[in-house]
């Protein structure tokens, strides 16, 4: 057992036993931060979507992120006239076993009342969930672990992004299942990817998911690569994806899913996250906490997150572990860095050694120590419109 | 005593910097002997062969662009003498300091 956690009605088990406010417009966004401030507690999360027009994919997003294993319960805040289907939403949550009460702004006489209702609707949640909630004994098995990378500089390819990669090839033996993305930032590596598909069904989407990708930037006019990169040493897209792909380790990949979509079984999973077609409605995602919010809701209880520059941000509903590959950036952000594959560099420390101390972190913050961003108060959580088609199981093996 | 360059890959023209390293920098790569050109940074690269206009960079035994001009052994190797193939690499026009 490597934690004590949250049983849900599905029979997934939870790391951390969230409730989500959710605001279902950008006009509901303040008083549903209000909500969470007055709450002042670590496991009341913000979430929400600001657009007025309803979405598919925003909407499927919204009903993986709200059922998954980490959250026991929600508040959605609507302001009355939004598209988002709240009623849909709300049914799906109740019937997946979790409290859920709505709080309509224009029905319930404004802001004021608004926030009084749904602070209380929290409180009830909250002490529904204390004493229906199931504690479990969590095993490696039951664990979904997602990477992502931010800042990268010529460091996070070298030091970082392998030790990670190391890192899930432990995980994935031990049982657990693991996520890298994102094709837009693999373009270059697909000859490599396809080699260590599963079967040839996945090495052909994981060779049309990144053609795909590499269309999708073109039309776009620029990649993923940002001037920091640069700055940091990468000179080129492909190479800032070599560096980048190692992340994923060395097992086989077990299939290509969709953002919402889980794993079916334990593996190693490639999501990918760029919109069919033409650009629809801009870039896939535009910063790394859409990524993050994609991977959660795939299913991650948490993320390992490597960056070179420094980023900072944490994520609302799993925790997420800094990974720095650089010395100096970690000496310079200590207080947001939670380990420092530097070190590799510096000679102190080998990929294997670094790989070790994320695995043993992995299974700390499971048990519910807290990540330095976790414990900074960093929530941060974006979801914006996309196109994104359900596709259901069909890259998985067969 | 800590080698200042990583070759990822045996087939790599260019090595990367574990620290800085300043011009006239001797390095051996692959037991040949390299004059750095440039002060070059922590992550950044150096070419470790000769490397003509139009051939590809090679690091981690993988192509990450080609060279837009000769590029010799010791040289920096990066946006101002190499582009992607894929997609052009999108820089801001100053990378001086804020201060």
């Amino acid at each position: 057992m490597i934690a004590n956690g949250y049983l849900r009605s599905d029979g997934k088990k939870g790391i951390r036993n969230v409730v989500a406010v959710v605001y279902l417009v950008e006009c509901a966004h303040h008083v549903a931060r209000r909500v969470v401030d007055l709450a002042n507690d670590e496991n009341v999360h913000l979430v929400g979507f600001p657009g007025c027009y309803p979405n598919d994919y925003s909407y499927r997003m919204m009903r993986a992120l709200l059922t998954h294993p980490n959250v026991g319960g929600a508040v959605l805040i609507s302001l009355g006239c939004e598209g988002f289907d709240r009623l849909g939403l709300a049914r799906e949550v109740r019937s997946s076993g979790r409290p859920v009460e709505t709080v309509v702004i224009q029905t319930v006489g404004g802001t004021r009342s608004a926030i009084e209702g749904a602070a209380t609707a929290v409180a009830r949640i909250r002490a529904e969930m204390a004493r229906t909630t199931q504690r479990v004994p969590v095993e490696m098995s039951d664990l979904i672990i997602g990477t992502v990378c931010g800042g990268s500089d010529g460091t996070s390819g070298i030091t970082a992004n392998p030790a990670v990669g190391r890192a899930f090839d432990r995980l994935i033996d031990a049982g657990a299942t693991c996520i890298f993305e994102e094709t837009g930032e693999m373009i270059g590596c697909e000859g490599a990817m396809s080699v260590r598909a599963g079967n040839p069904q996945i090495a052909a989407a994981i060779t049309q998911s990144i053609a795909n990708a590499a269309a999708y930037y073109r039309a776009m006019g620029h990649g993923s690569f940002a001037p920091g990169n640069a700055d940091g040493g990468l000179s080129s897209q492909e190479e800032k994806s070599a560096g980048a792909y190692v992340k994923s380790g060395s097992r086989p990949i077990s299939g290509v899913i969709r953002p919402a979509e889980r794993p079916e079984r334990a593996g190693l999973y490639l999501l990918d996250v760029v919109p069919e077609g033409s650009p629809k409605f801009g870039f896939p995602n535009i910063a790394d906490n859409a990524e993050i919010a994609e991977l959660i809701a795939c299913g991650a209880h948490l993320t390992l997150f490597t960056t070179g520059r420094g980023s900072v941000v944490g994520s609302a509903i799993s925790p997420v572990i800094k990974i720095t590959g650089n010395p100096h950036t970690y000496r310079r952000m200590s207080e947001d860095m939670d380990v420092n594959a530097g070190r590799v560099l510096e000679g102190t420390a080998t990929l294997d050694s670094v790989a070790a101390e994320i695995v043993e972190l992995v299974c700390n913050v499971a048990g519910g120590g807290q990540s330095k961003s976790e414990a900074l108060g960093h929530r941060e959580f974006i979801l914006t419109y996309k196109s994104i088609e359900a596709k259901g199981p069909a890259c998985h093996p067969g | 005593m800590i080698d200042p360059v990583i070759l990822l890959h045996p087939t790599d023209n260019v090595v990367v910097c574990r620290r800085a390293v300043s011009a006239g920098e001797k390095l051996q790569v692959q037991g040949q002997s390299i004059v750095v050109a440039a002060n070059v940074d922590i992550g950044h690269k150096i070419a470790c062969l000769p490397i003509a206009t139009g051939r590809e960079i090679i690091k981690y035994g993988m192509a990450i662009g080609s060279a837009t001009g000769q590029i010799a052994p010791g040289d920096w190797v990066h946006v101002h003498n190499m582009r992607s193939n894929y997609i052009e690499t999108h820089a801001r026009p100053d990378t001086g300091s804020d201060s």
